[in-house]
């Protein structure tokens, strides 16, 4: 194999087009910002309509969740992500995304290891490490709360 | 006020994020799962709990929020039930979610077809 | 490599050619010169895969039927595509019942694929073969990316796999363009380990192919009427440029890149343009035959990556296959 001199990759990196932080910044702010806004308008809404606060507390990431299940189902998600980066990534709605889209996907493989398996190809490391951080949070704060 | 706050604290986590992915080589995956792990050890850190306080959905919404249910979920079973809780409290705080996201999942693959972009 | 060993004994014609496209090459500035298009994407098939295997079957048929002859006429078939085992390929051939040869060269493998037909010509083991080389973005991104409808972002340096299959009938005589050397490359490492940056990744074994060629050949960029690449996109064709120039050596304005010239890059949402087997396939045959170049050097470029050794952290080796075409 013909090696190049180890400047390369810093020159291809150094000349490579860079993305428009800037923009992509201001555009994820306002997305990003929207989404979180709407959940508290739905939070609100809820809690007015006489929802218990425990049970607003999950209706309203399961609301977006769903939203998301559904603007993924039909394509306007991935679009709208496109400008928003990190805005539609960040919150619930990106997650929801994550296990949709590969859903979909990944139907033509069958319903166990196409669907079933494929559908944490990216939620299951999420699911994966949230559990391990909550258990070793769980051992620190029982030894903080018993000695 | 609140919606403001929520609007802020929310795009602000956004922000980080996406400074994240196009000034460095972090991966969109990488991304969540630092978030969710960086909300359980925020609120082990006594941080997060005030920011939801006044930021509501603000610091709910983010994948951040994911790890603060987890580590309030695991604080209350480990008081109800001890070290056992450290097991269980994290997921069943946040079932809600995961489940919802995966019915969804399954839902939707069964209505929707495969899309090409453009 | 001797020249004498670069120029083949007996050049082999290309008898004929054809091309088939989906949505964004039917909207790409050459949209007109395909063949066939579908805009679907799925060539009436299901799943993405068996579509780019269809594309392929119909690319090579629309070639037989303008050159005249039956799958029978063929002595052998070499096709490949960026799959895993190349099935689009495999599949794509099954009905035709041709001697087949399945060949891996990522995104060269047009190039690969004449370069061997026309050695294989000219060294007397056939007298007729098949090329197909084919990509397609929908599965292409399942294997190598995300789902279709995750939502992400793209880096400015990332590629649009192209949704194309080129195939190209090739003879020890009749009329029509003519394969009149080979070159194949060497295995190039850049230390690229950014998968959003095969251009970049590409562009040294480019380098290295064009520059042995020139040097074996004795001659330089002014001596032909066009030299393009394969899918360099804009990073990795800015680069080549680069190399060159570091070299006192211009390409200049005979020099083209088919993932350049495929989209539109200002209109259509592709970033540093096309990429994939279908590519420079599809560019060849739709594009570049068409204007009968009296010398042209085609070389296809391909990136040997795989997603496991991407994710294993391996930097991106780069290929380079290069013919000489004249009409």
């Amino acid at each position: 194999m013909q090696k190049q001199p180890k400047t390369y990759p810093q020159y291809a990196k150094a000349r490579a087009g860079k993305s428009p932080v800037l923009r992509n910044c201001i555009l994820a702010f306002i997305s990003g910002g929207a989404i979180c806004t709407f959940g508290q308008l739905l939070f609100d809404l809820y809690r007015m309509a006489g929802i218990g606060e425990e049970n607003v507390k999950i209706l309203v990431p399961v609301s977006l969740i769903f939203l998301a299940a559904l603007t993924t189902g039909l394509g306007w998600f991935q679009k709208a992500a496109k400008y928003a980066g990190a805005g539609t990534l960040v919150p619930i709605t990106g997650f929801a995304n994550s296990v949709v889209s590969p859903a979909i996907d990944n139907k033509a493989e069958g319903m166990i290891l196409g669907l079933g398996a494929q559908i944490f190809v990216i939620a299951g490391p999420v699911i994966l490490y949230g559990a391990l951080a909550s258990a070793v949070y769980g051992v620190i704060y029982y030894c903080l709360t018993t000695f | 006020m609140q919606y403001v706050w929520a609007f802020l604290v929310g795009g602000a986590f956004c922000v980080i994020a996406q400074l994240l992915i196009d000034l460095t080589s972090f991966t969109p995956a990488r991304i969540l799962v630092g978030y969710v792990v960086g909300g359980v050890a925020l609120t082990g850190l006594g941080v997060y709990k005030p920011l939801a306080s006044f930021a509501g959905a603000g610091a709910s919404v983010p994948l951040t929020g994911f790890g603060f249910s987890l580590a309030l979920g695991v604080e209350k079973a480990v008081e109800e039930q001890g070290i056992i809780g450290a097991l269980t409290g994290g997921l069943t705080a946040t079932a809600g979610g995961i489940t919802a996201a995966l019915c969804f999942g399954v839902i939707a693959s069964l209505l929707f077809k495969s899309r090409q972009k453009s | 490599m001797e020249s004498s060993n670069i120029y083949l004994k007996k050049p082999p014609v290309i008898l004929a050619s054809a091309a088939v496209g989906g949505k964004s090459e039917a909207e790409g500035p050459h949209g007109d010169c395909f063949d066939m298009l579908d805009r679907t994407g799925k060539f009436g098939k299901s799943t993405w895969e068996q579509a780019e295997a269809e594309m392929q079957g119909t690319a090579l048929s629309l070639a037989l039927h303008k050159a005249k002859l039956g799958h029978g006429d063929l002595d052998m078939l070499l096709a490949g595509d960026l799959m895993n085992q190349c099935t689009s390929s495999s599949y794509g051939a099954l009905s035709f019942g041709i001697p087949f040869v399945g060949i891996y060269g990522a995104c060269s493998t047009s190039a690969e694929g004449l370069m061997l037909a026309s050695m294989l010509i000219s060294g007397g083991s056939a007298n007729r073969v098949g090329v197909v080389a084919s990509s397609h973005f929908c599965s292409a991104e399942r294997q190598f990316r995300f789902p279709l409808d995750y939502g992400g972002q793209r880096p400015p340096t990332a590629q649009w796999t192209v949704t194309a299959a080129g195939a190209f009938v090739l003879s020890s005589e009749g009329q029509g363009p003519r394969v009149r050397a080979a070159l194949p490359g060497r295995i190039v490492d850049g230390g690229i380990t950014d998968a959003n940056n095969m251009g970049a990744a590409m562009a040294p074994a480019a380098y290295d192919t064009l520059k042995r060629f020139f040097t074996i050949t004795k001659t330089s960029p002014a001596d032909y009427d066009k030299i393009v690449s394969g899918d360099l996109g804009y990073e990795g064709y800015g680069i080549l440029k680069d190399l060159f120039a570091k070299d006192g050596i211009a390409l200049g304005d005979v020099y083209e890149d088919c993932g350049l010239m495929i989209y539109n890059r200002k209109v259509q949402d592709v970033h540093a343009g096309g990429s994939g087997c279908g590519c420079s396939a599809s560019m060849l045959s739709a594009v570049l035959l068409p204007k009968k170049y009296s010398r042209m050097l085609y070389m296809a470029t391909g990136a040997l990556m795989s997603p496991m050794s991407v994710k294993q952290g391996q930097s991106i080796p780069g290929i380079a296959h290069l013919v000489q075409i004249e009409s």
